[in-house]
């Protein structure tokens, strides 16, 4: 595998909850992020998926420094990211990228898309010399598939597909090698998420790129990611390649969730094994002790609620599963 | 949301198109428009804000070259023509005098009333520009930075707002422009419109930092500060622009409330006084003729309400506007 570019150890977001009007007391902590590791390499796609309120956009944020991590560290290319100066910071960020998930809010209503994708170029002028900004423009918008003449025109011209074109086209400007991407096309109909995903993929063999592509939505990561983490209540749960997790999913919640894709064939759907998940997901402010996931898995013991089970490969499983019990089994295929 | 293809992931590889603008294009032709340039649109269309925008217009001309309405010099008395009674006859003709009557000391009336225009538009003018930038300027550093700040200037903002408005302006004035002083124009003038400054800017502040608490949680701000902007470029290219529109509102329909409150204070005898020529002083000085000559009250305080109003007017239909629930 190639070399490694982005590491992350051990993050951990804790949002205090504050009570009081002039002197805020903290009652408790929301643990967003918990202890969360992973790397990206050099040209891959790394996946992650999870339900709403498992702390993938919290992580995104993270990754991108617009949130202080509580601790832990992200060390790109080997340097810990939180620990520059300011000075590298900014020159640091020019390497990371962010595409965000929502086209209608993440572009300025009030400038031009060619000062939206013109931007960068402003905060960095380093990066392009004045006379030639305009023709650089251009050309992202012609990379994304844009019309380049479409320049002086604002976001609300634009559809969401096109819209979020403009958002990819802006993280691209800076010519970054990893780029992260926040569900980018949860917003979109499904037949523009296509064309998204693989104007990505095209992007990603032109500039050798690195992505880290947060979504809710399986099929949609498993078209695109070499490898796929899963989280959980702020926690990974199994990490592995995209075969490791759709086809030998070990952990049992990620059974779960594979098992909740609808199926396009109606008499494969009769054969499917559902696994249906009882109650709701524990709040973040007070998550079971051992395993998170315990008090919704039926294979929950005893040790569950004692030790939380580390991301580790088992002799069970042959991919980094945090399941005391791990244990293969095809969901999406099970018949 | 999602794409039942799972199973033949492969599958849904769409063709890249090769023109998306085609593809994708939605039918928004009818709407090439910013906000702003909606809302011009908008308003062209409201009689309410034609009729306001021409009455500001004059008034404003007015205030900028009374002499294009009246040749006669306000300050000049001749005590032979003292409560001579408005001459009708004498209307939308250049050069003649009187049309409104003559007060007490034998001054034109209608001259006065034109040149009276300037200290109302003035004080109110300035009074909310300088609202806007102090009130502004405190509402984005509470809102945009939060924490301690945020706090402070919060406490602070209260102290002034908690006075009531009259009450605040009739003690500044009076302590600083006692009412048997006569101070000149320019003193008297900028003490108002700053007494007016220090009792308004909590209010602007908060307008100010409710749109930028609000606008600083939108995903474009996120995308700017991760692309490494620093917080000046963040405020003045994406908050800024994106949350003032409420803040200008208010401004509009402030401005008709403070010609009114200049010319309350000139009537109490602790705002305007001559030799400032002002509505107001006007108004003050026509009480004891009320029922002998109603006119010497009667024109300025006309001239006060029509401008209050249009003021008003213009915030209500600039509000409509820029409002996008409202339309």
């Amino acid at each position: 595998m190639s070399e490694v570019i982005l590491e992350v150890r051990d993050l951990v977001k804790h949002f205090p909850i504050r009570q009081g009007i002039v002197f805020k007391r903290t009652i408790g902590q929301i643990k967003a992020v918990d202890g969360v590791s992973l790397d990206l390499h050099k040209g891959e796609t790394l996946g992650i998926v999870g339900e709403s309120g498992c702390g993938k956009s919290t992580l995104a944020k993270l990754l991108m420094n617009l949130e202080k991590p509580t601790s832990g560290e992200v060390r790109y290319q080997g340097r810990d990211v939180l620990r520059l100066n300011p000075a590298d910071q900014r020159r640091l960020r020019r390497n990371i990228q962010l595409v965000m998930q929502d086209p209608y809010t993440s572009l300025n209503p009030r400038m031009t898309v060619g000062d939206i994708v013109g931007e960068p170029f402003e905060i960095h002028p380093e990066v392009a010399p004045k006379g030639e900004r305009r023709r650089k423009v251009q050309e992202l918008l012609d990379v994304v598939g844009l019309n380049p003449e479409h320049i002086n025109r604002y976001p609300h011209q634009f559809s969401g597909g096109q819209r979020q074109r403009i958002g990819i086209a802006r993280a691209l400007a800076l010519k970054p090698e990893v780029i992260v991407c926040d569900e980018p096309v949860s917003a979109l109909d499904v037949s523009i998420q296509a064309q998204v995903m693989n104007l990505l993929d095209q992007l990603q063999n032109e500039f050798n790129l690195s992505y880290i592509f947060i979504a809710h939505d399986l099929s949609v990561v498993r078209h695109i990611a070499d490898r796929v983490g899963v989280m959980y209540l702020g926690k990974m749960v199994e990490v592995g390649t995209d075969d490791d997790i759709y086809i030998r999913p070990t952990h049992p919640y990620t059974q779960a969730l594979l098992s909740a894709v609808p199926v396009p064939d109606p008499t494969a759907r009769q054969r499917k094994a559902v696994i249906r998940l009882e109650g709701d997901v524990p709040s973040p402010a007070n998550p079971p002790s051992g395993c998170r996931f315990r008090t919704r898995c039926w294979k929950a013991q005893e040790i569950c609620a004692t030790e939380p089970p580390l991301l580790q490969i088992r002799p069970t499983s042959g991919h980094p599963s945090a399941c005391h019990f791990a244990q293969e089994r095809d969901v999406v295929h099970a018949g | 949301m999602s794409s039942p293809e799972v199973a033949t992931p492969t599958a849904e590889a769409a063709p890249m198109p090769v023109t998306p603008a085609v593809v994708e294009s939605a039918p928004k032709k009818d709407k090439p428009r910013s906000l702003w340039t909606d809302a011009w649109y908008e308003l062209r269309r409201k009689p309410l804000f034609v009729i306001s925008a021409i009455m500001i217009t004059i008034f404003v001309l007015m205030a900028a070259f009374p002499s294009l309405f009246s040749s006669v010099d306000p300050q000049a008395a001749d005590l032979n023509r003292s409560l001579t009674p408005p001459d009708f006859g004498s209307w939308f003709q250049f050069g003649k005098q009187g049309q409104f009557g003559f007060d007490l000391q034998g001054k034109d009336i209608y001259a006065r009333t034109i040149y009276g225009a300037r200290a109302s538009i003035v004080v109110g003018l300035s009074a909310v520009l300088g609202n806007m930038l102090l009130g502004g300027t405190f509402g984005i550093l509470s809102g945009y930075l939060g924490g301690w700040t945020d706090t402070l200037l919060a406490r602070f903002g209260d102290i002034f707002l908690g006075l009531p408005f009259v009450l605040g302006a009739l003690v500044i004035l009076s302590t600083f422009a006692p009412v048997q002083d006569s101070p000149s124009a320019l003193r008297i003038t900028s003490l108002v419109i700053m007494t007016f400054i220090a009792l308004g800017w909590p209010s602007f502040a908060r307008i100010m930092r409710a749109a930028v608490l609000s606008t600083k949680q939108l995903d474009y701000v996120h995308a700017a500060q991760a692309l490494g902007a620093r917080p000046g470029r963040v405020i003045f290219r994406h908050v800024l622009p994106n949350a003032i529109a409420p803040m200008v509102v208010v401004g509009t329909i402030t401005l008709g409330g403070y010609i009114g409150a200049e010319a309350t204070l000139s009537f109490l005898g602790v705002g305007l006084r001559e030799p400032v020529v002002s509505w107001g002083i006007m108004i003050g000085d026509g009480r004891n003729y009320m029922e002998t000559a109603p006119y010497i009250m009667a024109f300025p305080a006309a001239f006060l309400a029509i401008a209050v109003l249009s003021f008003v007017m213009l915030g209500d239909a600039v509000r409509d506007a820029l409002d996008p629930k409202l339309r």
